[in-house]
């Protein structure tokens, strides 16, 4: 497959955004997605149960050192940041805020699009701050895809907006069109080879 | 499968280089390995085994900063200046940290630990990886409030000579402290947390009778040995950046370090599910990360 893993990042308004998203996702989905979303310090990532209930696929915290499977999720836990290793592993780190927030979306993608390089798809949904605008710029340099929810259609749209005014990405689409986008790209297609 | 194997396989397919959107950042990989043994040679501080991803962003970032974009260059500086070195030795060193970080581990340290070191005539603390010492003095203050500390002693250490310095001055920036009486209360406290130190308008020092409970000494857990068995050691935050082989040495040489029956607290997120080790212990508290070595 021309895709191995999915990096989102989420912010302001991504409880709902990641709702529809794994209402939406069928059970037999197979790239692996690896989630940011801003939460606060002392979260117990409760809602990880709750859009668990919502969803077709199995949704975790991402562990340290936890090699990255087919059909997972994965979630940042609060209050460290989420990097991806060379060998499709976790690390975790307590660093310093990047873009005042820990987890960053900025810290996964650019460790994932070292490790995934041009087999990595980037999206950049609802939220308001620009994190995750270097590292959707940094996607795209290592020839990774890259997705931004259309501003005027997010629950909050200054991150989206500042995501394409830092590097103009492959696609801007409402939700469930990138959802629909995502299903087809996971759909194993009849091609040549 | 560690981080050691895949940086080799990248060495090799960097030296092919065949695919041309791809080189900018293997040829970064490859150099970024032959800095960390250049260091090692060098200086004696080993990040060989640290985890890849984490090293290369503060490489990277300290690259930025300096603008240097060649990295052979920054080599060579970092070769050439010692002052240069020990800037990226503070980058490479990991030093975030806070006062009763995880206020849910300080309330299970007290409910669950404590009443098992009430039962030793003498404490021996080990605190690896102490970094500024937010933590240590913390510890200092549950020991206190539990009416410990005269028979405890605490030896904090870190490989980060700048690090201990300032942990030893005790001297913390006013701005946090707000967050830290409610981490505090949170955890536990018993008294008012501006009982434990003395505050101007920017910093606070911590009192006099903290420090005194605590050894300050240079230990680096990748190079250096057991130096005492001890009842607890407190390790939090720092394995999760040592790739699965340096975890498992450092979890060799805790438990080395510890007595039977000594317990042992993890980061959170730190776990010894991954090591050898993770039948060699029981859990007191395994959501709070807290071990007790078996006899």
């Amino acid at each position: 497959m021309q895709y191995e893993a999915i990096v989102i990042g989420v912010s302001a308004g991504g409880m709902n955004a990641l709702k529809t998203l794994f209402s939406l996702l069928p059970e037999d989905f197979k790239i692996p997605i690896i989630i940011v979303q801003h939460v606060s310090p002392r979260s117990e990532n409760v809602w990880i149960q709750l859009l668990n209930e919502k969803s077709h696929l199995d949704i975790k915290e991402a562990d340290e050192k936890e090699k990255i499977e087919k059909g997972k999720v994965y979630i940042a836990p609060p209050n460290y940041h989420l990097l991806v290793e060379k060998n499709k592993t976790f690390s975790l780190s307590v660093d310093e805020r990047v873009n005042f927030a820990r987890p960053s979306i900025d810290v996964l993608f650019e460790t994932a699009a070292d490790a995934y390089q041009h087999h990595l798809i980037g999206v950049v949904l609802t939220g308001a701050n620009n994190d995750g605008s270097k590292g959707i710029k940094r996607i795209k340099e290592c020839g990774g895809l890259t997705i931004v929810q259309q501003p005027d259609t997010a629950e909050s749209p200054y991150m989206p907006a500042s995501a394409i005014a830092t590097s103009p990405p492959d696609y801007i689409l409402p939700l469930e069109e990138i959802i629909k986008l995502l299903i087809e790209i996971d759909t194993p297609k009849e091609k040549s080879k | 499968m560690d981080t050691t194997d895949s940086t080799k396989g990248l060495r090799e397919k960097g030296n092919d280089s065949i695919q041309p959107a791809i080189p900018v950042s293997q040829k970064a990989e490859v150099n970024v390995h032959d800095l960390l043994e250049a260091i090692h040679t060098h200086y004696g501080y080993d990040f060989r085994e640290y985890s890849a991803a984490h090293v290369k962003r503060r490489i990277m970032n300290r690259m930025a900063l300096t603008g240097i974009e060649d990295i052979s260059q920054f080599q060579a500086k970092v070769l050439a200046e010692r002052a240069f070195a020990s800037t990226l030795l503070q980058d490479l060193s990991i030093n975030v940290t806070e006062m009763f970080r995880d206020p849910g581990f300080y309330r299970s340290l007290r409910e669950k630990v404590i009443p098992i070191l009430k039962t030793y005539p003498f404490i021996k603390i080990w605190h690896a990886g102490c970094s500024t010492g937010e933590e240590a003095y913390s510890m200092a203050i549950v020991l206190q409030e539990e009416g410990l500390a005269d028979r405890t002693t605490i030896y904090a250490t870190d490989f980060n000579q700048h690090v201990l310095n300032r942990a030893k001055e005790g001297i913390f920036s006013n701005r946090l402290i707000k967050e830290y009486t409610t981490n505090y209360q949170l955890s536990g406290g018993k008294e008012s947390f501006s009982d434990y130190y003395i505050s101007d308008d920017q910093n606070v020092i911590m009192n006099q009778y903290l420090k005194k409970k605590i050894v300050w000494a240079n230990h680096n857990l990748v190079t250096d040995s057991v130096f005492a068995e001890v009842n607890l050691i407190l390790c939090r935050n720092v394995l999760i950046y040592f790739d699965r082989k340096l975890q498992n040495q450092v979890q060799t040489l805790f438990h080395n370090s510890l007595m039977n029956g000594g317990i042992l607290c993890l980061g959170t997120k730190e776990s010894l599910r991954f090591t050898d080790f993770r039948n060699e212990y029981t859990a007191l508290d395994e959501k709070q990360r807290i071990f007790k070595k078996k006899y």
